[in-house]
């Protein structure tokens, strides 16, 4: 009977739900719920006012979950009452969709799930709450897989026609959250019939326009995880005629914020991979300029307080507030769906870049505070930076390189890889950043990326060194070699990962360009730079690696003084005569290539290099070589031996 | 279906023949100009089907489903009014156009030098408000020389020597740039081009007055229309280069555009619309307003019990005294029951003059029991078959061989089944399916039906249904208790069929309806039309017919020279009389006029008169209110507002 009062007392009251938990009433309750002594109505009571306990703030919860409740509640799951069980569950639902609620908690006790796969079948209360728990609790591979090979699947999409709205909805959250980046489910998903019907169709029923927003949003996201862990085809009907419609249109303006944040997201994520679904999404319902009103909420916190001080307090902060909570996902959202439209095609990312103050609003987006929008927004000039035209256009009338070093100089990894990797496009030859960014001392920061343990980070470091010493001053290129250290050079060129060694190599023969510049730093180098030739042609490497370094060697054997350190390596000349005879057309050319070097009629000594690689039977090679099926190859032979001839 | 004027003579001839030979050469007569009439009408009839089948058959299934779909797509449009767009216009082109399969394909003849060689042709005809939402496709066959094509929309009169959207009232989507232009020669950047097997759609959104196009299924936005559409726009291409060809889907195909999805949110969204509409603090009135609808629609169609415990529940007042409703509902009974006569005889008894004030109800009333004597309901000719008791189970007007009464109209169907008891005013027994348990006088309850004196019977029993006096009829008992009960199931299938009538306002409105229904469905009972007989095949009933017949003819000439020539009634007159004309009247061109549910429109229209004449309403409030919502839906797509075909009345009568 006190149990009564004490419902009656707390419900709608969160000062009184504080009260009775600061008073101990938890464990007691807990007591009462678990002695099988007591009455079914008293238990089930308890259970009732625990819930209503629970519905109170996040520190009601904290104090509950470390009362041990969810081990309680789950433990009465096992009583035959229905009654009880759905006021076991109803607690247990509002416990573990708070985020104070660790996850975990759900799967400490292997008999649980499976357990709450079998009391689905009971009522639509239990099926309502149990989905509600795993669509919570479902939140990562393991999960999905615990879930998976208990039957999830088959026990809940009979769910999905349900008569109650709100299984209904539970049910397609579950499924939502099972297939994302899951193959094993997604192609379970795919064969799945409900009354005799696909899966596929139910969700797209699902997505019709009349359909409440969440529904259409969710079954949205269902395909698109399904689709892009390969259960669905890209060009299936039901994503480019219903699932990229329904995205798109989530991202218009009569949607809520948080609609749209999500739908962007998802609508992003979808067609990433997929050139054809960016060129539709990209003239649907003018999705490009629809984007732009993403960024017409508050964004710097100045403004806002401004703002405030004139706004009556009580009307109108309440949507700010929202609004102002939502501007940063929204801005991050719309750069990322920006960005993953913009990855392919040139056109569609001369549309986005010729969106009203497109180029300003990601140069802002560079600095904001949130990491997760700065994140977004060099994602975004990124992908824009992959186009010649932008780079030499719009990026350089925007000066995005100045933001974007300032990004580089202090982020968290994720966003230097980003950055770091736009910065590799910025430094290609063609583009007119390549100056102020080499004024700016970035060789440093480079260098310095190089001996990071991202091996992401690491490469892009390499390849923006790669990039800058192309056709690069002999200042420029001291400075990097000086920069660098030939002691990181070497220790980059065995690097276990295959992208930094060739990053490497290619900054290699980028410096190794044009004849003073050879000679100079071989001259300085050429010891610890053979060396490293020699390890690599020894070593177990990829074609396309030693294809690299035989080219750094056709470089050293164009300089003047430098070809000397080949002429003098006699085990050198062995392994270029091995790979002339190679069964690899392109090493052949490249080794080729170096003899036709060494032996060039014109310059210095070249008769004693001709004598002494005849007399070592290159010219036999050679020989052979012109009768090569390969026209190019042929063609380089017939090359080198007409300087015999000559 | 009128006859043709020869047999239509020889029948008045015989009803009016001033010669009277004996009932049995009189009758041969009858019968004999009937037979010829009947085989020439049978001729007809089939020339007329014949007709309709010649033709390509796989034309006609074309044309089918384009019609299934445009009634689908655009329920709300009365295409009698405004027809939908189905071809383009051989009339309304500019001669550089040709056309070709059946008006769908446009393809450019001209030079096409320049924009001054620009060409278009209109739909037939221009898109009605009334489909809320128009959608159609067009299929680019060839992209011609240069592709220059533009695909929209523009009003009628609008230079065509032009690409659709240069001009004032014109609006396109043009292929070359992408680019939508608004009434205007230099286009707004609008979407990606199309060339060759693209398909490009129009959608016209009359409920915000904008435009959409759609490129190979997807919607590429509202165009950037600062304007209103202006209305009566024409779906309209153009073309500008040789070569160019395009083929239109104005639903021929399915659309490859899902439209109906389309569609179902904006219906969605003025579903929601009236069903949020504020009240706000006017609740309190609203329930009285309510109340007093249902109370006196109940009151209206004398529910009498029903009534009076509704108004005790919700402390309403009744204007109307119990004894009147209980009259009312009495010579209702009677004429849904085809026992018009009697109706007749009940309402000059207790509203005297009423029907000499309305000689056109008497004379509709008149009309009817000349057919319910055919149909050998009325007492007048009942009377004569009570020595074969048998021929009351062939009464073809048994309301209950109806089963139609559910289906014509489902939803005012169920309004009446949630209007409370049908018993109500009718003794309750009647509710009893066991005839069998009533012995001889207790049981004689209401039952007149077979009363040998039924003159004597219809005037006594005129004061209150429920005391009829006893009588010996014994030996009618059960069928007369059967009687009964078809009468109390009629009654509350009938009252609200008849509130059709009302709510479909005016009396034209009733007789569209009436030809509607004949071709929903001829002969109800075809099963049990072997067993019924003209009159319920008794001789002297027939000559009473003919008699009442003659009668009725001479009613119809006094009325002629007092008001002169009423067209309707020469109508009713004919038709009535042509149902002798068959020798199965009951499954011939008129013999829908045998229906039952035809009693419902004239007991309506009595009950409005006895009403009118007690100077209460004649139409409740209720029906009233319901008229007013289709009148106000209908004028909607007049004055076109888009919304009305997606506020449809019938949507939210559950």
């Amino acid at each position: 009977k006190k149990n009564f009062d004490m419902k009656n007392a707390v419900i709608g009251n969160n000062r009184q739900k504080a009260n009775l938990i600061v008073l101990g009433a938890v464990p007691r309750l807990l007591y009462l719920l678990q002695q099988s002594s007591s009455s079914l109505e008293l238990r089930t009571e308890c259970a009732v006012v625990l819930g209503s306990l629970s519905m109170g703030t996040e520190n009601n919860i904290k104090s509950l979950v470390d009362c041990h409740i969810i081990p309680a509640l789950l433990q009465g799951l096992l009583c035959s009452d229905l009654i009880f069980i759905e006021a076991c569950l109803r607690c247990l639902r509002t416990i573990f969709i708070s985020p104070v609620t660790p996850v975990q908690l759900l799967y400490t006790d292997p008999t649980v799930i499976p357990h709450l796969m079998s009391l689905l079948s009971r009522s639509q209360h239990t099926q309502e709450y149990i989905t509600q728990i795993f669509a919570h609790c479902c939140k990562t591979p393991e999960h999905q897989t615990v879930l998976f090979n208990h039957g999830a699947i088959q026990n809940i999409a009979p769910l999905l026609i349900s008569p109650s709205y709100k299984v209904r909805m539970q049910a397609l959250k579950c499924f939502s959250v099972l297939a994302y980046e899951n193959a094993q489910v997604s192609m379970t998903l795919v064969n799945v019939l409900v009354d005799g019907e696909q899966l596929s169709q139910v969700f797209v029923r699902m997505m019709q326009r009349d359909k409440p927003i969440e529904m259409q949003l969710t079954a949205a996201k269902c395909l698109t995880y399904m689709c892009r862990a390969g259960a669905i085809r890209t060009d299936d009907n039901c994503i480019v005629l219903k699932t990229l419609p329904c995205l798109v249109r989530m991202c218009s303006k009569e949607r809520l914020l948080e609609e749209r944040v999500e739908g962007a997201e998802t609508l992003a994520y979808l067609m990433e991979p997929d050139i054809e679904l960016q060129r539709i999404a990209s003239v649907t319902d003018h999705l490009v300029s629809m984007l732009a009103d993403y960024f017409k909420y508050p964004s710097s916190v100045s403004a806002i307080t401004d703002i405030k001080r004139y706004i009556d307090f009580n009307s109108r902060c309440n949507q700010l507030d929202h609004d102002l909570k939502h501007a940063h996902e929204l801005r991050q959202a719309a750069f990322k769906l920006y960005a993953s439209l913009g990855s392919n095609d040139e056109d569609i990312r001369k549309k986005i870049t010729e969106t009203e103050n497109m180029m300003d609003r990601i140069v802002s987006g560079l600095s904001e505070s949130s990491i997760k929008v700065r994140l977004a927004a060099v994602r975004c000039l990124h992908s824009l930076s992959r186009s010649v035209q932008q780079l030499r256009t719009s990026f350089h009338d925007h000066a995005v390189w100045k933001p974007l070093m300032k990004l580089l100089q202090n982020a968290p990894d994720e966003v230097l890889v980003m950055a770091s990797s736009t910065l590799c496009n910025l430094l290609l030859e063609f583009s007119p950043s390549k100056e102020p960014i080499l004024e700016s001392g970035v060789i440093e920061l480079l260098c310095s990326l190089t001996q990071s343990d991202s091996p992401a980070l690491r490469v892009n470091g390499i390849w923006a060194l790669m990039n800058m010493a192309f056709q690069a001053d002999q200042k420029v290129k001291v400075e990097i070699v000086q920069a660098l250290g030939t002691e990181q050079l070497f220790r980059l060129l065995s690097d276990p990962d295959t992208n930094v060694l060739m990053k490497t190599l290619g900054l290699l023969r980028n410096l190794l360009s044009t004849r003073p510049h050879i000679d100079q730093i071989m001259s300085s180098h050429g010891k610890q730079i053979m060396q490293a030739v020699t390890l690599i042609l020894e070593g177990e490497h990829s074609i396309e690696v030693k294809e690299q370094t035989l080219c750094i060697l056709a470089n050293i054997a164009d300089g003047n003084t430098a070809k000397e350190l080949i002429m003098t390596n006699d085990d050198m000349l062995q392994k270029i005569k091995y790979y002339m005879g190679h069964s690899n057309v392109k090493l052949q050319l490249a080794a080729t290539f170096c003899i036709s070097n060494l032996i060039w009629n014109e310059e210095d000594g070249s008769q004693e290099r001709q004598d002494k690689l005849r007399e070592m039977g290159f010219v036999d090679i050679l020989h052979k070589l012109t009768q090569a099926s390969d026209p190019n190859l042929c063609d380089r032979a017939k090359t080198a031996m007409q300087q015999y001839l000559a | 279906m009128a006859l043709p004027s020869c047999q239509q003579r020889a029948l008045r001839r015989a009803l009016c023949s001033t010669t009277v030979p004996t009932r049995h050469c009189r009758a041969a007569v009858i019968r004999g100009y009937l037979t010829a009439a009947v085989s020439l009408l049978t001729k007809m009839a089939e020339l007329g089907a014949g007709s309709l089948l010649t033709g390509d058959p796989a034309f006609n299934y074309h044309e089918h489903e384009l019609n299934e779909r445009l009634k689908r797509l655009y329920p709300a449009v009365n295409e009698e009014e405004t027809p939908l767009p189905r071809s383009w216009s051989p009339k309304d082109k500019y001669s550089y156009i040709g056309l070709s399969q059946n008006n769908l394909r446009v393809h450019y003849k001209g030079h096409g030098k320049n924009h001054k060689d620009a060409a278009s042709v209109r739909a037939t005809h221009p898109i009605p408000a009334a489909c809320g939402i128009y959608y159609f496709e067009v299929k680019i066959v060839s992209k011609g020389r240069d592709g220059y094509m533009g695909i929209g929309l523009s009003a009628q009169g609008v230079n065509m020597n032009r690409l659709p959207g240069w001009d004032k009232h014109s609006y396109g989507y043009h292929g070359d740039d992408g680019h939508s232009f608004c009434s205007s020669g230099t286009g707004q950047p609008y979407g990606p081009t199309f060339t060759t097997g693209d398909v490009i759609g129009c959608c016209v959104n009359l409920i915000n007055n904008t435009c959409f196009y759609t490129k190979n299924g997807h919607s590429l936005g509202n165009n950037l229309m600062k304007n209103d559409l202006r209305p009566n726009l024409y779906p309209t291409v153009g073309l500008q280069t040789p070569g160019e060809i395009v083929d239109a889907n104005f639903g021929q195909q399915p659309f490859v555009f899902d439209i109906e999805d389309y569609m179902s949110e904006w219906r969605a969204k003025i579903h929601s619309m009236i069903a949020r509409f504020p009240i706000g603090e006017r609740l309190g009135d609203w329930q009285s307003v309510l109340q007093n609808m249902v109370s006196s629609y109940l009151v209206h169609h004398g529910y009498c019990a029903t009534a009076m415990a509704f108004s005790r529940a919700t402390e309403t007042m009744i204007q109307e005294d119990q004894t009147s409703i209980k009259n009312r509902q009495r010579i209702q009974k009677l004429v849904l029951a085809g026992r018009v006569g009697e109706a007749i005889d009940a309402t000059q008894q207790l509203y005297p003059g009423l029907l000499e004030h309305n000689p056109n109800l008497l004379f509709m009333l008149k009309c009817r029991q000349f057919v319910e004597m055919v149909n050998g309901t009325d007492s007048e000719v009942r009377c004569f078959s009570v020595h074969s008791p048998k021929s009351q189970d062939s009464y073809p007007g048994s309301p209950n061989l109806s089963p139609r009464h559910g289906a014509t109209n489902a939803h005012l169907h169920n309004t009446g089944a949630d209007s409370p008891t049908c018993s109500n005013g009718v003794t309750p027994t009647n509710k009893n399916k066991s005839h069998n348990k009533y012995t001889g006088v207790s049981s004689a309850s209401s039952s007149p039906s077979s009363s040998p004196s039924s003159v004597n019977y219809s005037e006594s029993n005129s004061t209150d249904s429920t005391k009829s006096q006893p009588h010996s009829a014994t030996s009618n008992q059960e069928t007369s208790d059967s009687e009964m009960e078809i009468e109390a199931e009629h009654y509350s299938n009938g009252v609200t069929e008849s509130s059709t009538r009302i709510m479909n306002g005016t009396y034209k409105h009733q007789e569209i309806l009436q030809a509607d229904d004949s071709s929903v469905g001829n002969g109800v009972a075809d099963d049990s039309c072997s067993s019924r007989q003209l009159c319920g095949g008794n001789q002297a009933a027939t000559e009473r017919m003919i008699q009442f017949g003659r009668e009725l003819q001479a009613l119809s000439e006094q009325l002629c020279r007092q008001y002169g020539k009423n067209a309707t009634h020469k109508k009713m007159l004919q038709d009535a009389f042509s149902l002798l004309a068959y020798s199965d009247p009951w499954n011939c061109p008129v013999g829908q006029q045998l229906d039952p549910m035809q009693r419902e429109a004239i007991c309506s229209a009595l009950n409005s008169a006895i009403l009118e004449s007690q100077n209460l309403p004649k139409q409740p409030p209720l029906m009233l209110a319901l008229g007013q919502a289709t009148e106000c839906v209908q004028l909607m797509a007049r004055v076109r507002s888009g919304s009305c075909s997606f506020a449809r009345v019938d949507n939210f009568l559950h």
